[in-house]
C-alpha cells in the first residue's frame, strides 16, 4: 500500500487518537487489538496530553463504540440524527430504509437525490423503458399474431412474397427516427454531466485494495480512510463492529466522507493500485479510479442523508467488500465535522501548515471517527 | 461414387481409385486424430462445444449456488466448489477465478467453437456446394490447437495467481489487475491460452473467406448463398481483423508481467485505459463474433418452417455486413466510465445507437418470413421464435446502454449482466439450439424427439428467463457485478435467479437425454426431413451426407 507522507501522518494522528481514547476509558486491551495491517506502530504512539480529552468526547453521543464495548465504563445512548449536532460540533446521522441504500426486491433505479440524477432517471423510467416495453411487446404481438394467423392450419398454402421495398424503407426509417429522438435528451443528459458548476469542495477518492481514501484538499489536505464495518460475529470481542446505525450489511463503513449538501462538490478520482470504481447510485454517476490518473465527476446533492455505494470495478479478491458511504450533512455541520477531522472549514483561514492542522487532531477526534485504518482486518475473519 | 462417376469426364482416373468410393471412411484413429474432412471436423468441434458447455454451465451453477443467499457459503468448501483453504482471501479469489472462467469458456471454448467451428465446418461446404474446405489440414489444425488452449486455460486454476490458485482477472484481463495485481503463472497461462485460441480462430476464418470464395459450386454467386454462409463470411472477416489486436494486447500484458515493459503502467509512461481500448477493439467485433452466425443460423431455420423464402434476402445479408462494418467502430461504448471525453462519449453514443438499425431490420425480416407462411412448429422453430423475442429483449436494454450518459449508472452493475445474457445466453445459445435440433437428422443420420425437444425447449426458455430478467432489477438497485458476497436487500431476485438456473439445468437433463437416445435409438432420418421449405443444398444429399459429397458439383440455376 503506498501512502504519500502526509497521508501517513493523517492516519498515524488518528491512530493516536483512538488509542489515547480508548485507553483513557480503560479499555486498553481492545485498543491493543484493533489497530492492525495499516500502521501497527502506531497504536504505541500514546502520548500524554490528548488524554484528558478523550473521555468527555466519548460522552458527546458518540453512542456506536459505546455500545460495543465490552466495559460498562459509558452508557449505551441513542444515536444522533443527521440534524442533531452536539454543542462541541459534528454528530454522525442515521442511514434511511428506502432512499441512498438498495431497496429490498426492488426493481427500479434508486431514488436520486441530484438534479442530474433525476433528470437521468426520468429519461430512462419515462422514455427508456417505456420505449424497450413498447418495442418488445409490439414485437411479441407480431410474432404471436404471425403464429397463430398463418399456421399451417390456418394457411396451408405460403405466399411466396419475398420483398416489399416499401416496407423496408419504412423499418429502416422508423427506427432511425426513434433513435434520433433517444439520441437528442441523451445528448443534452451528457451535456449537463460535463458542465459542473464551479465547485464549492473537493473530496479527493482513492481507491485501495480494498478500502477507500478521501481527502479534502481544499480544507487543509487532511485525510480519512473508509473501511467496510465486520458483522457482530466476524469481530474480535472490543473490536467495532456494524450496528444498524451504521448501514447495512456490507456498505456500512467506519468512517463516511462527509459533504456539505447543496453544494457543488468536486471529486477527484484515482486509485493506489489497481482500477476501483467509485459509485453511488443515489448520485447516479460512477467512474472509473485508474492509478496514474485523475478522474474528475460532481455531485451537488440536496438533501442531507446517508448515501450508500460500492465499489464497480474487479479489483481483487475482496472487490465485494470495498463499500463507499457518503453523508450530505448542512453546510454548519459539514464545517464542524472538517474541523473534527482536523481540517479548516470552508471561508476559515486555512491552517500554518497541513501537519499542525493534522496535530490538533488528537484532541478533537471522537473514537468512533477515529478507529483506523484496518484495510486487512476489515473481514480477514469473515 | 459409382453412380455418379459414370456420366463423367473423369471415368478413367475414378476407375483408377475404384475402390475410393465416397463414403470410404479411414480407421477410427485416422479419421477422428488426423482428420481432413469437414464433417468430422465439425463434430469433433461440437463435441468439444458440448464438454466445454457442461464446464463453463456448472461453473455457473457454483456460482448461482453462492450468489443464493448473502455470505459465504460455497467458495469456502473444497475444490472445485470452493477454494479449498481457511482462508478469506482465497476463498473470494476463487469467485473471480470461477467468473473468469466461466467468461472465457463460454466465449472461446462454446459458442465460437459450436457456432464457427462446429456449424460453420459442418455446413459452408455443403450449402455452397463445395466437397470440403480450402485447407483441409489447416482445418485440423483449427481444431486441434483449442485443446492445448482449453487445457492451458484449465491448467491455470491449478496454479498461482497471486492471493490464490487462478487467475482472477475477469475474462476482460484488465491491467494493472492482471499485470502487478496477480501475481504467479496463473495469468500468463490464461494468456497463452487465448493466444492459442486466437491463432486457431484466425486460421479457421482464413479457410472459410477462402472457402466462400473460391469454392462455390457453378452458379451459387454471392447474393444466391443462403443467408447462413453469409453470416460465417462477415464473421470470419471479423475475425481475421479483431483477433490479431487481441494478441497483440496480451502479449503487451505478458512483457509487461514478465520482463518489465510498462505499456499499461501509469508509473512507467504506460497507461491502463490503454489496454481497455485495445481489448474492446477486439471485444465488440467478439460478441457480434459470437452473434452472426446465429443470425444466419435463424434465417434458414424461419424460412424452412415458414415455407417462404427469406423475406427481403438481400436487407439482411448487408445487414450483417453493416453491423461486422459498424461494430469495429463502437469499442469504447464499454469503457465509459473510463474517464473520457464529453464529445467522444457523444460519438460512441451515437455510433452505437446505429446498430440498432440493421438489428431492427432483423428482426422484422424473420417477423416478415413468417407472415404469410405455412408455419408449423418443430423444435428447432421453437428455439428460433424465441430467439427472435429474447434478441430483441435484448437489444433494447443494449439501446438503453448505448446512451453514455445513462450508463454512468448501470456500468458494471447487473444490468448489463442481464444484456448480455440476454444476447447471448438466450440469444447465441438459442440460435445453437435451434441450428443443433434443424440439422442433427442431417449429421447424425437420426431423427430426435420431438416431445422431448419441445420440453427442453419450454424448460429452458422459463429457466433462463427467471436466472436473468432479475438482474435488470438487481442492476438498477445498485449490485455490482463480479461480487460473491452482496448485502441482503439483494437476496430475493438473487434467490430466483438461483432457482431460475435449477430450472435450466432440468432443461439441458432433457437435451442429454434426447441426444444420446436419438443417436442410439432415433429413428432414421429421410434426406429432407422439414419437407418444400427446406431449399439449400445439405438436404439434397443422403443423411448423414456421404464422406465425400459434391464429386460431381452441383449446378445452381
Amino acid at each position: 500500500m503506498l501512502q504519500s507522507p502526509t497521508q501517513v501522518t493523517g492516519v498515524k494522528m488518528k491512530l493516536i487518537a483512538w488509542a489515547i481514547a480508548l485507553a483513557a476509558a480503560g479499555l486498553t486491551p481492545a485498543a491493543a487489538q484493533t489497530p492492525q495491517a495499516a500502521q501497527p506502530q502506531a497504536t504505541k504512539q500514546v502520548t500524554g496530553p490528548a488524554a484528558a480529552t478523550a473521555p468527555s468526547e466519548r460522552a458527546q453521543g458518540q453512542s456506536l463504540d459505546a455500545a460495543n464495548a465490552p466495559a460498562p465504563s459509558t452508557p449505551a445512548t441513542a444515536n444522533p440524527t443527521a440534524t442533531e449536532a452536539t454543542a462541541t460540533g459534528f454528530a454522525h446521522g442515521l442511514p434511511e430504509k428506502h432512499i441512498g441504500v438498495p431497496i429490498k426486491a426492488g426493481t427500479g433505479i434508486q431514488e436520486q437525490v441530484t438534479e442530474i440524477g433525476r433528470g437521468a432517471a426520468t429519461f430512462h423510467n419515462v422514455w427508456l423503458l417505456g420505449l424497450c416495453a413498447i418495442i418488445s411487446i409490439f414485437v411479441l404481438a407480431l410474432l404471436g399474431y404471425t403464429m397463430l394467423r398463418f399456421r399451417r392450419a390456418a394457411n396451408p398454402t405460403p405466399s411466396r412474397t419475398s420483398h416489399n421495398t416499401g416496407l423496408e424503407v419504412v423499418w429502416t426509417l422508423v427506427p432511425v427516427l426513434i433513435l434520433v429522438g433517444i439520441a437528442i435528451p441523451s445528448m443534452r443528459l451528457l451535456n449537463k454531466q460535463y458542465s459542473p458548476p464551479p465547485a464549492d469542495v473537493t473530496v479527493k477518492v482513492t481507491g485501495n485494495q480494498w478500502f477507500w481514501t478521501y481527502s479534502y484538499p481544499d480544507n487543509g489536505g487532511f485525510e480519512i480512510v473508509s473501511n467496510l464495518l465486520k458483522e457482530k460475529a466476524d469481530v474480535k470481542p472490543g473490536d467495532r463492529f456494524r450496528t444498524d446505525a451504521d448501514g447495512p450489511p456490507l456498505l456500512a463503513v467506519d468512517e463516511r466522507m462527509v459533504i456539505p449538501a447543496g453544494k457543488t462538490v468536486k471529486f477527484l478520482v484515482t486509485a493506489n493500485d489497481v482500477i476501483h470504481a467509485f459509485w453511488v447510485p443515489a448520485f447516479w454517476s460512477k467512474v472509473d479510479a485508474n492509478p496514474g490518473q485523475i478522474n474528475e465527476i460532481w455531485a451537488k446533492v440536496d438533501r442531507p442523508g446517508v448515501y450508500f455505494g460500492q465499489c464497480t470495478e474487479l479489483c481483487g479478491a475482496r472487490h465485494a467488500y470495498m463499500p463507499i458511504a457518503v453523508e450530505v450533512v448542512p453546510e454548519a455541520q459539514f464545517n464542524a465535522w472538517v474541523a473534527s477531522k482536523g481540517g479548516t472549514p470552508r471561508g476559515a483561514k486555512p491552517a500554518a501548515a497541513p501537519a499542525a492542522a493534522a496535530a490538533a487532531a488528537p484532541a478533537e477526534a471522537a473514537p468512533a471517527e477515529a478507529q483506523p485504518a484496518t484495510n486487512q482486518a476489515a473481514t480477514a475473519q469473515n | 461414387m459409382a453412380t455418379t462417376a459414370d456420366t463423367l469426364p473423369l471415368k478413367s482416373h475414378e476407375a483408377h481409385d475404384a475402390h475410393h468410393d465416397a463414403d470410404h471412411k479411414p480407421g477410427f484413429f485416422t479419421r477422428w486424430f488426423m482428420s481432413t474432412n469437414h464433417k468430422d471436423i465439425g463434430t469433433l468441434y461440437l463435441i468439444f462445444a458440448i464438454v466445454a458447455g457442461v464446464i463453463g454451465g456448472s461453473i455457473s451453477g457454483i456460482m448461482r449456488w453462492e450468489l443464493m443467499e448473502p455470505g459465504i457459503q460455497v467458495l469456502n468448501q473444497s475444490w472445485p466448489l470452493g477454494a479449498g483453504t481457511a482462508n478469506f482471501d482465497e476463498w473470494t479469489h476463487h469467485w473471480n477465478v470461477l467468473i473468469t472462467a466461466h467468461g472465457l469458456i463460454m466465449v472461446f471454448f462454446m459458442v465460437m467453437p459450436a457456432m464457427i467451428g462446429g456449424f460453420g465446418n459442418w455446413f459452408v461446404p455443403l450449402m455452397i456446394g463445395a466437397p470440403d474446405m480450402a485447407f483441409p489440414r489447416m482445418n485440423n489444425i483449427s481444431f486441434w490447437l483449442l485443446i492445448p488452449s482449453f487445457l492451458l486455460l484449465l491448467g491455470s486454476t491449478f496454479v498461482s495467481g497471486g492471493t490464490g490458485l487462478g487467475a482472477g482477472t475477469g475474462w476482460t484481463v484488465y491491467a494493472p489487475l492482471s499485470t502487478s495485481g496477480s501475481a504467479g503463472p496463473a495469468v500468463d497461462m490464461a494468456i497463452f491460452s487465448l493466444h492459442i485460441a486466437g491463432a486457431s480462430s484466425i486460421l479457421g476464418a482464413i479457410n472459410f473467406i477462402t472457402t466462400i470464395f473460391n469454392m462455390r459450386a457453378p452458379g451459387m454467386t454471392l447474393h444466391k448463398m443462403p443467408l447462413f454462409v453469409w453470416s460465417v463470411l462477415v464473421t470470419a472477416f471479423l475475425l481475421l481483423l479483431a483477433l490479431p489486436v487481441l494478441a497483440g494486447a496480451i502479449t503487451m500484458l505478458l512483457t509487461d508481467r514478465n520482463f518489465g515493459t510498462s505499456f499499461f503502467d501509469a508509473s512507467g509512461g504506460g497507461n491502463p485505459v490503454l489496454y481497455q481500448h485495445l481489448f474492446w477493439f477486439f471485444g465488440h467485433p467478439e460478441v457480434y463474433i459470437m452473434i452472426l452466425p446465429g443470425f444466419g443460423m435463424v434465417s434458414q431455420v424461419v424460412a424452412t418452417f415458414s415455407r417462404k423464402p427469406v423475406f427481403g434476402y438481400l436487407g439482411m445479408a448487408y445487414a450483417m455486413v453493416a453491423i461486422g462494418v459498424v461494430g469495429f467502430v463502437v469499442w469504447a461504448h464499454h469503457m465509459f466510465t473510463t474517464g473520457m471525453s464529453m464529445e467522444v462519449k457523444m460519438y460512441f453514443t451515437a455510433a452505437t445507437m446505429i446498430i440498432a438499425v440493421p438489428t431492427g431490420v432483423k428482426i422484422f425480416s424473420w417477423i416478415a418470413t413468417m407472415w404469410g407462411g405455412s408455419l408449423t412448429f418443430e423444435t428447432p422453430m421453437l428455439w428460433a421464435i424465441g430467439f427472435i423475442f429474447l434478441f430483441t429483449v435484448g437489444g433494447v436494454t443494449g439501446v438503453v446502454l448505448a446512451n453514455g450518459g445513462v450508463d454512468n449508472y448501470m456500468h458494471d452493475t447487473y444490468y448489463v449482466v442481464a444484456h448480455f445474457h440476454y444476447v447471448l445466453s438466450l440469444g447465441a445459445v438459442f440460435a445453437i439450439f435451434a441450428g443443433f435440433y434443424y440439422w442433427f437428422p442431417k449429421m447424425s443420420g437420426k431423427m430426435y424427439n420431438e416431445l422431448l425437444g419441445k420440453l427442453h425447449f419450454f424448460i429452458m426458455f422459463i429457466g433462463v428467463n427467471m436466472v436473468f430478467f432479475p438482474m435488470h432489477f438487481l442492476g438498477l438497485d445498485g449490485m455490482p457485478r463480479r461480487i460473491p458476497d452482496y448485502t441482503p436487500a439483494f437476496t430475493e431476485w438473487n434467490q430466483i435467479a438461483t432457482y431460475g438456473y435449477m430450472v435450466t439445468i432440468a432443461g439441458m437433463a432433457v437435451f442429454f437425454v434426447n441426444l444420446f437416445w436419438s443417436l442410439a435409438a432415433g429413428k432414421k432420418a429421410p434426406d429432407n426431413p422439414w419437407g418444400e421449405g427446406a431449399t439449400t443444398l445439405e438436404w439434397t444429399l443422403s443423411s448423414p451426407p456421404p464422406f465425400h459429397q459434391f464429386s460431381t458439383l452441383p449446378v445452381i440455376k
